[in-house]
């Protein structure tokens, strides 16, 4: 008994760690977007596309890391494109941002038709098995290099909203728009810009789909990881650190299904699968209050507004 | 005085006009403020007071007009040429961010704020800063944490923190209890009389004008209409210029009453603050017919939340409110049915719809029911604006048109288009919170006679205010709140002044 207890957890700690890092790019890049007060809901658009364009072009060009940095560059594009609508008078951010989810999956999916078969080469992992004994762990230490990527951004993004000038001046057009506006700072820029770098990260949380885990370009890639890294951010309250624990418990939740099957319980499989889900809406109940006000929460936010 | 010092700045307005699609909001408005002094900007609800200074920072593009400084001609095209020509302003409404610190406020308006802040430098700068300025602030604490008061002092310090000689504040006082507005004028008048800074400051307060101010220039209708030096202008002729000869409404008489019934009846309320904490305790209050009931007090003692939980805007924790015996749950039809009706503080985030129209703010409580609507469900614009305009103009709300946004208002139109809404029909209580803050003293006549006119016609009125002298006006009843309870609930004619204040501190 105690040997599947093991075998789960193992599992789900690998699953955590595997399946956290497109939440938590995604999730680091909305809350850059959210903290300079604007919400882009087209992440899920720009996760497939980073998809996409990464498979293609590590496929075309033979390197990986130029299929990462293609996936960047576009989702900056679709980024950009969130943060130059936006800038028009009476335009919702909401509806743009699901206006350019459904063209960014659309479009990926034309686009990618042709990249459906071919394989291509993949990001290599990083082995630290050789740290443990134990088979299953070692598998599990498998981890690829954009985990740490992305754990290091968390920091720096952490860091750089108390420490940098950038950092303070983001928070400040996310809380209060006046004020920026009164003190000279471009609001329209420095949201234009945070959408931008944000839609990058969402591009390169793509590019981990589809070059490391599940590791294949398919349509059906994605499983909504774009849209439930926005509820991420809300459940961490908007602190990119809290992004990393809230990604590693979504990728844990994620990770339970295939955990439980591994050990011979395929009862209630699906039921699991959706476990991420379920996840999402249970945190989202139990941590907000009609009584309390949603702590951190930017002053600029259409939804909190 | 300014040589000596060699840091203070004048500065003058030439012809400045802004017009705001059909509206004349500033019109061919020259003024001169001398280095160092502290000049004083009058004017009513309207007058475009704000509309000027906003001009002069680059805020608003004036549609006509010139600024000069030290009697250069100079374009302010954006905020940032304002601070480079050491231009500053405190805005009426406040500027800090409130999810930042103090410190992290004070450094990220700073011109030459460093890409990667060292905060042991910077604390340790700003402390020795803080030790030569006359007020403190906490300065690691979230702004949004700071009271009204630490809040205005921020801004001020903000300003001399940027190392600005030319500051407009926008009505600084209005927030403040009468003495901390004492020792905050007298602090900025020992600097502009050092020549450290010039001061142009819009108020709504005389006192402060003939106390502080050296000059004062006074506004009509966007148009500069006088002003002079403090000592050669009286109020009187102050006030004339300010409202020209339209005539101040005369105080109703207080029609006296005994043993009325009881109307409004709070039980024990209990609630809690937005953390959770208890903000209000044991609440037990009673309102006469015909009787307002003044409660005083710090702000920040509950009384927000207390008019929070009358209004509908926060739920109770325990306790009942009855209206003439009945148990009263603010929702829209037991407001209307029990004819319970309110004028909140902030207006414009309590009881507005920012941008919805004149008309379908004043509309709010009746734009489901006939004549607006028929059957509950169709709506006629036609005479809803029709409405809107009969009650702007019986409660002489300035506006555009009744198509305007209701945030384009000034501040005082927004209180009067609230209280056309809410005083027009029927009103058995009403609930009255802060309703001359911000308000020329015209507004505040007509306010307080709108209110004692309700009582008189037998509302029951609660009324909440940080203004201890609108109370001692107003009310039949004083009660006081202090730490979320009621520290004192005493008739007007057997208690006085100290033993108020004496409550107010905590004291029972
Ligand atoms: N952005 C805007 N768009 C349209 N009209 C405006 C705008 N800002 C101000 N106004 C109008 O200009 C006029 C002057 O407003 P302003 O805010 O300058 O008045 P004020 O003298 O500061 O009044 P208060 O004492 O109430 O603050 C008002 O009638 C107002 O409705
Ligand atoms: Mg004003």
């Amino acid at each position: 008994m105690t040997d599947v207890v093991t075998t789960v957890a193992v599992a789900m700690f690998a699953g955590a760690v595997r399946v956290s890092t497109p939440f938590l790019f995604v999730s680091l890049g909305e809350c850059l977007t959210e903290k300079s007060g604007r919400i882009n809901l087209g992440l899920e658009g720009t996760l497939v596309f980073g998809a996409m364009s990464a498979y293609a072009v590590s496929y075309l060009s033979g390197s990986p890391w130029v299929g990462v940095l293609a996936a960047g560059l576009a989702g900056s594009l679709f980024g950009a494109l969130h943060g130059a609508i936006c800038r028009l008078p009476k335009v919702s951010d909401i509806a743009i941002g699901i206006a350019l989810m459904l063209f960014g999956t659309g479009f990926a999916f034309f686009l990618g038709k042709g990249f459906i078969q071919p394989t291509a080469p993949r990001l290599q992992a990083i082995d630290l098995g050789f740290l443990v004994s134990d088979p299953q762990l070692k598998v599990a230490l498998q981890i690829n290099p954009l985990f740490f990527i992305g754990l290091i951004l968390a920091v720096v993004l952490w860091w750089g909203f108390a420490n940098t000038r950038i950092g303070l001046v983001v928070r400040m057009t996310g809380d209060s728009a006046a004020t920026a506006r009164a003190m000279g700072v471009s609001v329209d820029g420095v949201r234009f810009w945070a959408t931008t770098v944000g839609g990058f990260l969402a591009g390169v949380g793509g590019a981990f789909l589809s070059l490391f885990y599940p590791g294949s370009w398919n349509e059906g890639l994605s499983s909504g990881q774009g849209l439930m890294a926005v509820a991420l951010v809300i459940f961490s309250r908007w602190n990119p650190l809290a992004c990393v624990a809230a990604a590693l418990l979504f990728g844990a939740a994620g990770a339970l299904g295939p955990a439980l099957q591994s050990v011979g319980i395929s009862q209630g499989y699906h039921f699991f699968n959706a476990a991420p889900h379920i996840l999402t809406l249970a945190i989202m109940i139990a941590t907000s209050s009609s009584k309390r006000s949603l702590k951190g929460a930017p002053g600029e936010l259409s939804i909190t507004k | 005085m300014s040589e000596e010092g060699g840091r203070a700045i004048g500065v003058e307005t030439i012809g400045m006009t802004k017009i705001f699609g059909s509206l004349v909001a500033l019109e061919d408005v020259s003024i001169r403020v001398r280095p160092g002094t502290l000049h004083a900007l009058l004017g009513e609800n309207g007058a475009g007071k704000s509309t000027l200074v906003k001009c002069m920072m680059g805020f608003y593009q004036p549609t006509r007009g010139q600024m000069s400084i030290e009697g250069h001609e100079v374009a302010i095209r954006n905020p940032r040429d304002a601070s480079e020509a050491r231009l500053g302003m405190v805005y009426q409404h406040f500027t800090l961010v409130p999810s930042l610190t103090a410190a992290e406020n004070l450094i990220v308006s700073r011109p030459d704020c460093p890409e990667i802040i060292d905060w042991k430098r910077e604390i340790a700068a700003l402390d020795a800063f803080m030790a030569t300025m006359p007020f403190r602030v906490r300065l690691d604490t979230p702004v949004s944490n700071l009271s009204a008061g630490e809040k205005q002092k921020l801004e001020i310090l903000k300003q001399l923190y940027l190392d600005r000689r030319f500051v407009v504040l926008d009505e600084p006082t209005s927030v403040l209890t009468p003495d901390e507005a004492d020792e905050m004028l007298g602090l900025l008048k020992g600097m502009t009389t050092r020549g450290e800074l010039t001061i142009l400051m819009i108020t709504h307060k005389f006192r402060e004008v003939t106390a502080y101010a050296d000059e004062v220039s006074i506004l009509r209708r966007g148009r500069c209409v006088g002003g002079g030096l403090v000592g050669e202008i009286g109020t009187q002729e102050m006030a004339r210029l300010m409202i020209g000869d339209a005539e101040i409404r005369e105080r109703a008489a207080r029609v006296e009453r005994t043993a009325t019934p009881v109307v409004l009846d709070l039980a024990a309320l209990h609630a809690s603050d937005d953390d959770g904490l208890p903000a209000i305790t044991s609440i037990d209050l009673k309102v006469h017919e015909g009787e307002i009931v003044g409660i005083a007090g710090v702000s920040g003692n509950g009384q927000s939340e207390l008019v929070e939980v009358l209004s509908g805007q926060r739920d109770l924790d325990d306790g009942r409110i009855l209206v003439h015996g009945h148990g009263f749950e603010p929702v829209r039809d037991q407001m209307a049915r029990l004819k319970v009706f309110s004028l909140q503080e902030e207006p414009l985030r309590n009881s507005a719809v920012p941008r919805m129209t004149v008309a379908e703010n004043i509309a709010l409580r009746t734009f489901d029911e006939a004549p607006i609507a028929s059957l509950g469900w169709w709506l006629k614009p036609g005479t809803m604006k029709a409405r809107a305009r009969d009650l702007i103009a019986r409660y002489r709300v300035k506006t555009p048109s009744t198509d305007t946004p209701i945030e384009n208002l000034s501040g005082g139109n927004v209180q009067r288009a609230v209280l056309a809404r809410e005083l027009s029909g029927d009103v058995d209580v009403l609930i009255v919170a802060n309703p001359c803050f911000g308000l020329d003293f015209a507004s505040v006549a007509e306010i307080r006679t709108q209110i004692l006119e309700q009582r008189n016609r037998g509302a029951a009125v609660l009324l909440v205010s940080e203004d201890l002298d609108e109370i001692l006006e107003l009310s039949d009843r004083v009660a006081v709140m202090s730490g979320g309870r009621i520290t004192l609930d005493a008739p007007i004619g057997a208690t006085d002044r100290s033993a108020i204040g004496h409550a107010m501190a905590g004291g029972h």
